[in-house]
């Protein structure tokens, strides 16, 4: 689907934690994030999207969310447990 | 009359007629109803598969909003280790994430399998630790189950290969036994601590390869993992479209493991309480390409008409419609990939 580029790796995540197929892992995300599921493969608008969330993007860019930054938020925004930010949280003592 | 290019199932050039190229649809797809004793595709569909294959252009995709994600095998495996490239295990991933624009990952170790994984933990941990720590697209971790690993001399038990030819069918039995029992502690083991370390799930590649031994081994590890840490996302790839009867007698949940075709495997993964299942189809080198993709297609629909969960068949050298060759032509690889999401219904590759 084209990864950070897109919504790629936010559709293999909910595919993942929730064990959807694909159109309904689509349209879960594509509700999350307000738009249809033709525009989550298009880099124009996931652009905007992503940069507008902070969810991380392709293009680095200062002050831009990376790495766990990035999953902290995509995981509030999706509403779905990331392991990794699970114990981020856990070892940083961090309570957000 | 024109001729259409494509290619046999070893990647070597081919010339088809309109007839032959619906002739190699057809025969390809009776031959995986036949074997699997499942439903052949429909005039309908094989006419989309015609089109398909037919096509001048030579890469060929999706309409816009049908696109699927991707998930890996030996994904780390492939840039530093196949291609030579000088970049770490890290830096793999992020080139993946930011160049490729891959929509998951997956890391693993060179050996690439659980038990020499074992040894290394610690290493491991840490490695996934720090990728977690920087990458955003989930990333998985990923070995195989490897039984032939624990026979001598690699490992303690007496070889089943060569107790068969003897004629030491019991003992050959109790040997896999015995590897079964060994693999599903070192699986959990492994599995256990890179999920500690912030994997986003754990990939069992190749898994059967061994034989029925080696798939009983995969499900009760599965099993087990998921008794004990309910939340762990687990992605269960086969070895091949029917389970190696090397064992012969071997049950999960009362099913005979020795025989079982693509959609049956499923059946059984989906109990176990896998999350996304990868089915593989073996390519035939001596048959067409059009041949190879209808009967994948087929065998995949198969599983995509019964599955609660999703399915990424594998779609890479020798498996899917793929050419057996490490440098599979984008040609095929593009309309072996439309094909099984248009027609076999995938959810992912």
């Amino acid at each position: 689907m084209g990864g950070v580029r897109t919504a790629g790796d936010l559709v293999a995540r909910v595919m993942a934690s929730k064990a959807l197929r694909v159109n309904e892992a689509k349209k879960y995300v594509a509700d999350k994030l307000g738009i249809s599921v033709f525009d989550l493969c298009d880099s124009q608008v996931m652009r905007e999207v992503r940069e507008d969330l902070n969810i991380g993007h392709v293009l680095a860019r200062p002050g831009g969310a990376i790495g766990i930054e990035a999953k902290f938020r995509i995981a509030k925004l999706l509403d779905i447990e990331i392991n990794s930010v699970k114990r981020f949280k856990e070892r940083s003592e961090c309570s957000l | 009359m024109k001729k259409i290019f494509s290619r046999m199932g070893d990647g070597s050039a081919l010339w088809l007629s309109e007839d032959e190229l619906r002739q190699d649809l057809r025969t390809g797809t009776e031959d995986a109803a036949d074997r699997g004793k499942i439903g052949p595709l429909s005039d309908d569909e094989l006419e989309r598969l015609f089109e398909i294959c037919a096509a001048p252009q030579k890469v060929v995709s999706v309409e816009p909003g049908q696109e699927v994600v991707h998930s890996f095998d030996a994904g780390t495996l492939k840039f530093p280790l196949r291609g030579g490239v000088p970049v770490d295990r890290l830096g793999t991933v992020m080139a993946h994430e930011r160049a490729f624009c891959s929509d998951t990952f997956e890391v693993g170790h060179s050996d690439y399998s659980f038990k020499p994984v074992k040894a290394i933990i610690a290493e491991e941990r840490q490695s996934m630790e720090q990728i977690q720590l920087n990458a955003t697209i989930p990333v998985y971790y990923g070995a195989m189950p490897n039984l032939g690993l624990y026979t001598k001399p690699d490992g303690p038990i007496d070889n089943w290969s060569e107790l068969l030819p003897m004629g030491k069918v019991q003992e050959a039995r109790e040997a896999q036994e015995e590897a079964c029992e060994m693999a599903i502690q070192d699986i959990f083991f492994v599995a256990e601590a890179m999920h500690e370390a912030g994997s986003d799930g754990i990939n069992f590649d190749t898994v059967g390869a061994s034989g029925d031994a080696d798939f009983l081994a995969s499900l009760l590890a599965v099993e087990k993992l998921k008794k004990a840490i309910p939340e762990i996302h687990i992605e269960m790839g086969m070895a091949g479209e029917f389970v190696l009867g090397m064992h012969g007698g071997l049950k999960y949940n009362d099913t005979r493991l020795a025989g079982l075709y693509c959609h049956k495997q499923l059946e059984l993964a989906e109990k176990a309480g896998v999350d996304i299942f990868g089915p593989v189809i073996n390519t035939k080198s001596n048959k067409s390409v059009p041949w190879n993709i209808a009967r994948s297609c087929t065998f995949v629909k198969a599983c995509s008409e019964i599955s609660k969960i999703p399915i990424h068949p594998n779609a890479g050298m020798g498996v899917g419609g793929v050419p057996v060759t490490s440098t599979a032509p984008v040609d095929a690889i593009s309309r072996a990939s439309v094909a099984l999401i248009e027609i076999g219904k995938a959810d992912g590759l």
